[in-house]
């Protein structure tokens, strides 16, 4: 049965006379430079309260101090090497989280008596400040790597497993009444609606987590560093070296945004079947 | 011939009354059955037992091993395209292609990569008929797969799944509240009130049936009674 002939009606001709819309591009770069005004405006006012010395370098560097000691410490190496150390920290501690907090999420969301052994320590563990157990952690792993990536895996598991779980738990039963009726099997199941069901929650999991994993490097690398971002803000403290500490700062927030921007196009792909994302 | 479906005193509650209250029906292969009732009186429930999505303790039923289901909503997976959501069901090595043809025969050839979401409802309840069709399903379960949608789409679709029937011959069983629509396409009507059948009624009328049909009228116009409705142009 095919569709029968469509009448068209209603469109506009082409060059209708009429007030012109501005393009949206130019629109929107308007809009950026009205946002970008005030910050720019805030930079101004401390690089010449840096330059009357109203504000000294020991309390805070200027902005012109701060991107040529930023390019200093690129140029020497200094600051990458600091930065691949660190970036591992968080790669293999966020690893670790996004491993174990799938598979906690899955046995939990899966089978009731999963969620019944599972569920209730996790969401008690949830409720402890868990930077807090970083001296728990120097007592059990020592003072090298372990605590640090310990403390960022564990930081990083409950978003994961949190999100993933109720995702889990929330998918539409009637979507998997329909893959009964297909004799999908539980495997089949599992992996044709479940998991994609789940991917969603899973993946606001993942940026939550990677968000609170750099967190957790930055406290867990002030403590008896010897390589990494942490370790050369440690140092710069002890020269009274702001510039220094706020260039550290800045790349923490970096990685964190590009860690973030991975995910998020990670998610435009992986989520492109929404309609929002299409249109 | 034998039966393809052979039900007997089939019984089923929630805890309350009965729903199914002793429930008999057999359906021969090809048939095609309406089932009407008012709302709550166990048409969905008992479609469910005869697509084994109930979970009660398994009554003697004698039902044929292939079996698709239509819901009232389509029920698609999201993140899979039309055709993936065709294939998904198909045990068989060019279960693409399989998918391919049951989308032209529901004239979504050009829809074939569209996400579900995108599609308008009728696409999407035709994209569900092709995804139960494609398994070549000896009984074809419909449970008001049609109300979601327009007055004229709805008419479309009646041509189409009766199109599709004449194809595949399958026996169907299509729950519905449009009287019209039992009586355009059903070789019998069987109307459900308190768990129980009220009424049977065959419709011999050959097809295409008309509306304006004295003999198709006559029908509607007892189911319709026996709905507790008086029809207006009484
Ligand atoms: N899982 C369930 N748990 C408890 N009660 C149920 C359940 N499923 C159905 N019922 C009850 O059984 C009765 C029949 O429901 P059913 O869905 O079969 O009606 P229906 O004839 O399909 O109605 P409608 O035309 O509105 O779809 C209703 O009273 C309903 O509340
Ligand atoms: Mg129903």
């Amino acid at each position: 049965m095919a569709d029968t002939s469509t009448v068209s009606h209603g469109t506009a001709p082409e060059g209708a006379v009429g007030p012109v819309p501005a393009k949206p591009g130019s629109r929107q770069l308007a809009n950026t430079a009205r946002r970008l005004a005030s910050p720019l405006a805030i930079i101004a006012l401390w690089q010449i309260a840096s330059m009357t010395e109203l504000l000294s370098p020991r309390i805070l560097a200027g902005p012109g101090d701060i991107i040529s000691t930023a390019g200093r410490l690129v140029a020497s190496g200094e600051l990458i090497n600091g930065l691949i150390v660190s970036f591992l920290r968080v790669l293999a501690g966020f690893s670790i989280a996004l491993i174990l907090g799938i598979a906690l999420a899955l046995v939990s969301g899966l089978s009731r008596l999963g969620e019944t052994i599972i569920d209730p320590p996790i969401q008690m563990l949830k409720a402890m400040p868990f930077l807090g157990l970083l001296p728990l952690f120097i007592l059990w792993f020592g003072i090298g790597e372990a605590p640090k990536i310990g403390l960022v895996a564990f930081g990083a598991v409950f978003p994961i497993y949190l999100t993933l779980h109720g995702g889990i738990r929330g998918i539409d039963k009637k979507l998997i009444e329909a893959g009964q009726t297909l004799e999908l099997g539980t495997f089949g199941i599992i992996r044709h609606i479940i998991i994609p069901g789940a991917l969603p929650s899973l993946l606001v999991g993942v940026r939550y987590g990677l968000s609170v994993a750099w967190l957790s490097l930055v406290v867990g690398e002030q403590i008896n560093a010897s390589s990494g971002i942490g370790y050369i803000i440690t140092y710069a403290r002890d020269f009274l070296q702001t510039d220094v500490i706020v260039v550290c700062l800045l790349v923490y927030a970096i990685m964190g945004l590009l860690t973030d921007g991975l995910v998020r196009a990670i998610e435009a792909y992986a989520l492109r079947w929404r309609p929002e994302v299409i249109a | 011939m034998s039966n393809l479906v052979d039900i007997r005193k089939l019984q089923r509650s929630f805890g309350g009354p009965a729903v199914l209250d002793g429930i008999d029906l057999t359906m021969a292969p090809g048939e095609f059955v309406a089932l009407l009732g008012r709302s709550g009186s166990g048409k969905s429930t008992l479609l469910r037992v005869l697509a084994d999505l109930d979970t009660a303790p398994a009554q003697e039923l004698q039902l044929p091993a292939r079996r698709s289901v239509v819901f009232q909503e389509p029920r698609l997976l999201p993140w899979k395209s039309v055709i993936e959501n065709v294939a998904l069901g198909v045990r068989h090595p060019d279960a693409r292609l399989l998918a391919k043809q049951a989308l032209a025969d529901v004239g979504l050839s050009h829809r074939l990569d569209a996400w579900p979401l995108t599609l308008s409802g009728g696409e999407a309840q035709r994209t569900a008929l092709a995804r139960a069709l494609v398994r070549e399903p000896q009984l074809l379960l419909l449970d008001e797969p049609f109300a979601a949608l327009d007055a004229l789409t709805r008419l479309r679709m009646h041509d189409l799944v009766f199109e599709l029937w004449r194809k595949h011959h399958p026996a169907v069983l299509l729950v519905t509240h449009d009287v019209w629509e039992a009586v355009a396409l059903a070789d019998r009507i069987l109307v459900l009130d308190q768990g129980r059948f009220i009424r049977e009624i065959r419709v011999d009328i050959v097809h295409p049936r008309r509306r304006d049909d004295p003999r198709t009228s006559l029908v509607e116009a007892e189911l319709l009674k026996e709905l507790g409705v008086e029809p207006l142009h009484a």
